[in-house]
């Protein structure tokens, strides 16, 4: 048995010391020249909540310049550029790669394994992101892109915007694209090859099986992206027409191709924050997570259907009736797996003992935010309804409440949940409980207002507005909660830069959690492991706590875990 | 603090919280009847979308209650406190298989509500007996949507960089350049059928006047359809909209206004405006003329 007992207390607490580790290096050059998948994991997670900060504040400039009608503070130009920087960092600078970075991190950890399956790309693969991002804020220094972040033809093309941030966007696609596609297929090799012994398809933990089919998602969707960006480029330069209808090309061409991509995009963002929620709840509630099998099963349709709805985006354009019945129906479809999830995420809830832990409280407002994002959802599933709604508010209310309540909330949890794991100290839970409250009421007093200005007739991506009805009024309310919201993530900003130096040490297990990664060291040593535990359950440590348990005798009086984590900050 | 005050209190603070909640939806409600549904009144289509809206609403908000109240009532209940050991279940195949179906019956309720509600939303009215008797009988087309029987207005709306061009005309593919056009600002008849030809003339762009139904996208190479039919009592009455399909710079400011006229009031603003446009024309060849002159 790999597990030695640290003391003979009442608690014991498996531990591994780690005794082949070669020390690492300190240095600055120890970072850059790394291809240990913890420290890129580490610079992932930075490098990229540094772009969610940078795309946070373009947001709160939108709001502002919103605040009042008629608002003058920013030129269209500006506004422009400002919300195709906001999504395109927000998609492809912070949440689809912090995921990466997450995965990094602990994809080898949960599944026992020493690091990912090829090292060297996955250094590649950071620096692919960090040159993608360089790309794309280098635009600042000429002239940021201003089409959005979905960037429709024909106004991508040099005949509409002749100077050179399409192009820095273009190429924000390709590196970030590449990265992705590298990370995905390293991360798909990992999992499918490095399990610990015994961790048959049945034994993988919940977010392993979030990360596997996010990779997969990548791997069919980027391609698709790429060489629409490929076709775009050409376009702008080489003289081809793929996109310009007035010379055989057609604009629609590249709504399709890129919600294609883009569709499957929303679950690549969100498939890995389901697996952060069925990892925690478990661990908060003291129980094992409700319908293992479901959760798993119901995550491999919902990227099924994925790859068919995509024109559900594109409801306005001219389309036979057939079609948009078969993308509402197949929108209607992905529903019941997602609906699945939330009711077997709430029986997990059920009959346990819930600690309010910040990650337990993230969890939660994730499942209690993202079920609106889902509900209306269903509204702009119905198309005849959606050609109220397309385009505006509402629309960017829903896909808020789905992003930010579903992968947002989900980062949040698992940055509180497994921060200790990766400093080997503890958050302060009241400088984060502080910021998941005025994160959860930032938010819906942000955004749930944003429904009604979809509804009052207010157009997405309009930079001023006149003064009519209850526009100014609602706008108002809206920015004043996106401040907050803005606080309520610095609050985390500053608990983290706090917590690194001068939190709890937080021990090898302090949640008493489920999954391999809390059998080794916090932070575990340069090899992970020095021996891989033989895998009996979806739950090892919980094997491995009574195993130790019984070994040192206390196993006959061990009631079951009791609603208490061993350390408390 | 002893437990039993720790309850109370949080049970006063979740009641007072619940009322704060009933209070501003209340007043909100009272404030403006948009707050939650889509505009609608003056024309059928617009309304049989808000009526598919609020069939859809009520089941939402079923569900919504339902999933948040669980979660609600699971937090509150199942506290972490002293002796409280978890139930340690895995699953429940039959509850599992339960929701999953009840998932899937609730979407074929919804299915069934946007089949019935569909064809008289996507189809167009018949122009009614009072309605302008100047429009076109569309004989067979099968390119486009149009009333079954009786006279209807065809407009072709433009959509360019940034601004509206409506061209009062049959036909749309006919450079018909005798036709009455107009920028910005639409004249239409009341009780009258109207139907419209959308097409974008530089990028994409979005027609939309909330009060008059769904947006339809005006992209380059295509035509896209759509139809209105305000009723009699809204004539005089002007309704504003805005592209809704980012076009550029100028995105935010590119506005549509329809405007209802009687159908004795139209048929004047036709013969007015016709007589402008020659009027326009005419002293736009006498300059044409006089510059040609100057060049030697």
């Amino acid at each position: 048995m790999a597990a030695t007992v640290s003391a003979p207390s009442a608690k014991p607490i498996p531990q591994v010391a780690a005794h082949e580790a070669r020390r690492e290096g300190q240095g600055w050059t120890s970072w850059i020249t790394t291809t240990d998948h913890k420290r890129i994991g580490i610079m992932y997670m930075v490098l990229t909540f540094a772009f969610f900060i940078l795309g946070g504040t373009e947001a709160l400039m939108m709001r502002l310049q919103l605040s009042q009608a008629d608002n003058t503070l920013l030129t269209p130009q500006t506004y422009n550029e400002l919300f195709t920087m906001h999504g395109s960092t927000m998609v492809f600078l912070f949440i689809v790669p912090f995921w990466a970075g997450v995965a990094n991190y602990f994809v080898p950890l949960m599944i026992g394994a020493r690091d990912m399956a090829f090292p060297k790309l996955n250094a590649l693969s950071f620096w692919l992101l960090a040159a993608g991002g360089v790309v794309f804020y280098g635009a600042l220094f000429f002239s940021p892109p201003e089409c959005g972040w979905t960037c429709y033809a024909p106004l991508n093309e040099t005949a509409y915007l002749p100077s050179h941030g399409v192009d820095a966007w273009i190429f924000l696609i390709h590196l970030t694209g590449i990265s992705s596609l590298v990370g995905a297929i390293n991360l798909y090799a990992t999992i499918v090859n490095m399990r610990a012994p015994g961790m048959g398809w049945g034994r993988v933990p919940l977010f392993i099986w979030g990360i596997l089919i996010y990779a997969i998602l990548l791997i069919l969707a980027l391609p698709v992206i790429a060489g629409a960006v490929t076709m775009l480029l050409t376009d702008r330069h080489f003289g081809t027409h793929f996109f310009d209808t007035a010379n055989g090309g057609s604009a629609l061409l590249w709504q399709h191709l890129f919600w294609f991509f883009g569709h499957p995009e929303v679950y690549i963002i969100v498939l890995p924050g389901f697996g952060v929620i069925s990892e925690v709840l478990p661990v908060f509630t003291r129980k094992p997570i409700f319908g293992y099998k479901a959760v798993a099963a119901s995550t491999i349709v919902i990227a099924f259907l994925s790859m068919l709805v995509w024109a559900h985006h594109m409801f306005a354009t001219p389309s036979h009736t057939v079609v948009l019945v078969f993308f509402m129906l197949s929108s209607f479809l992905i529903a019941v797996p997602t609906g699945v999830k939330i009711f077997n995420w709430t029986a997990t809830l059920w009959r346990g003992a819930i600690e309010f832990k910040t990650s337990l409280l993230f969890a939660v407002g994730f499942l209690g935010t993202f079920l609106m994002g889902g509900i209306t959802g269903i509204f702009l599933a119905v198309f005849p309804v959606d050609w109220q709604l397309t385009d505006t508010y509402f629309v960017v209310a829903h896909m808020h409440y789905v992003l930010v309540g579903g992968a947002v909330f989900a980062a949040f949890s698992g940055i509180y949940y497994w921060f200790p794991k990766m400093t080997g100290r503890m958050l302060s839970e009241g400088l984060g409980k502080l910021s998941f409250w005025l994160i959860l009421v930032g938010f819906h007093v942000t955004f749930l207002i944003q429904h009604s200005l979809g509804l009052d007739g207010m157009p997405r991506r309009v930079y001023e507005y006149p003064d009519v009805g209850h526009l100014e009024l609602y706008n108002m309310i809206s920015t004043v909660g996106s401040f907050i919201l803005g606080i309520g993530v610095l609050v985390t900003v500053v608990n983290v830069a706090r917590s690194v130096k001068v939190g709890t040490l937080a021990g090898p297990d302090p949640w008493k959690a489920n999954t391999l990664e809390w059998f080794t060291s916090s932070p575990p040593p340069v090899n992970n492991f020095d021996v891989i535990p033989r895998i009996r359950s979806v739950e090892p440590m919980k094997d491995i706590r009574r195993q130790v348990a019984r070994e040192s005798g206390l196993g006959q009086a061990s009631p079951a875990p009791v609603a208490e984590s061993a350390v408390r900050t | 603090m002893r437990p039993a005050d720790s309850h109370r209190r949080r049970r006063i603070l979740a009641l007072a919280l619940f009322a704060a909640l009933v209070a501003v939806l209340a007043s909100a409600g009272v404030a403006s009847a948009d707050l939650f549904s889509p505009e609608s009144g003056p024309s059928p289509n617009a309304n049989r979308i808000d009526t598919l809206y609020w069939l859809i609403f009520a089941v939402a908000l079923v569900v919504f209650i339902g999933v948040e109240g669980m979660i609600f009532y699971s937090l509150f209940k199942f506290r972490a406190r002293k002796g409280v050991v978890p139930a340690q279940i895995r699953g429940n195949t039959r509850l599992e298989i339960g929701w999953t179906v009840g998932a899937a019956i609730i979407l074929v309720i919804l299915g069934v509500f946007t089949f019935v509600k569909l064809p008289g939303i996507r189809n167009p009215d018949v122009s009614s007996a009072n309605g302008y008797q100047g429009g076109y009988v569309q004989i067979a087309d099968a390119t486009r949507r149009v009333p079954p029987s009786g006279k209807f207005l065809n407009i072709c709306v433009t959509g360019q960089q940034y601004v509206w061009r409506y061209t009062y005309a049959p036909n749309c593919s006919q450079n018909d350049f005798k036709s009455v056009f107009a920028y910005t600002t639409m004249y239409v008849p009341t009780d009258t059928t109207v139907t419209l030809d959308i097409y974008g003339q530089d990028v994409a762009h979005s027609w939309w006047i909330p009060k008059l139904g769904g947006k339809f996208d005006a992209i380059p190479g295509y035509t896209n359809h759509t139809w209105f039919k305000i009723s009699g009592k809204f004539a005089g009455h002007s309704f504003t909209g805005q592209c809704a399909e980012l076009c550029g710079r100028g995105h935010a400011n590119m506005v549509a206004n329809v405007v209802a006229l009687t159908p004795q009031h139209f048929e004047a603003w036709l013969a007015r405006q016709k007589a402008n446009i020659k009027a326009a024309d005419t002293s736009a060849a006498a300059q044409r003329k006089q510059v040609q002159k100057t060049i030697p």
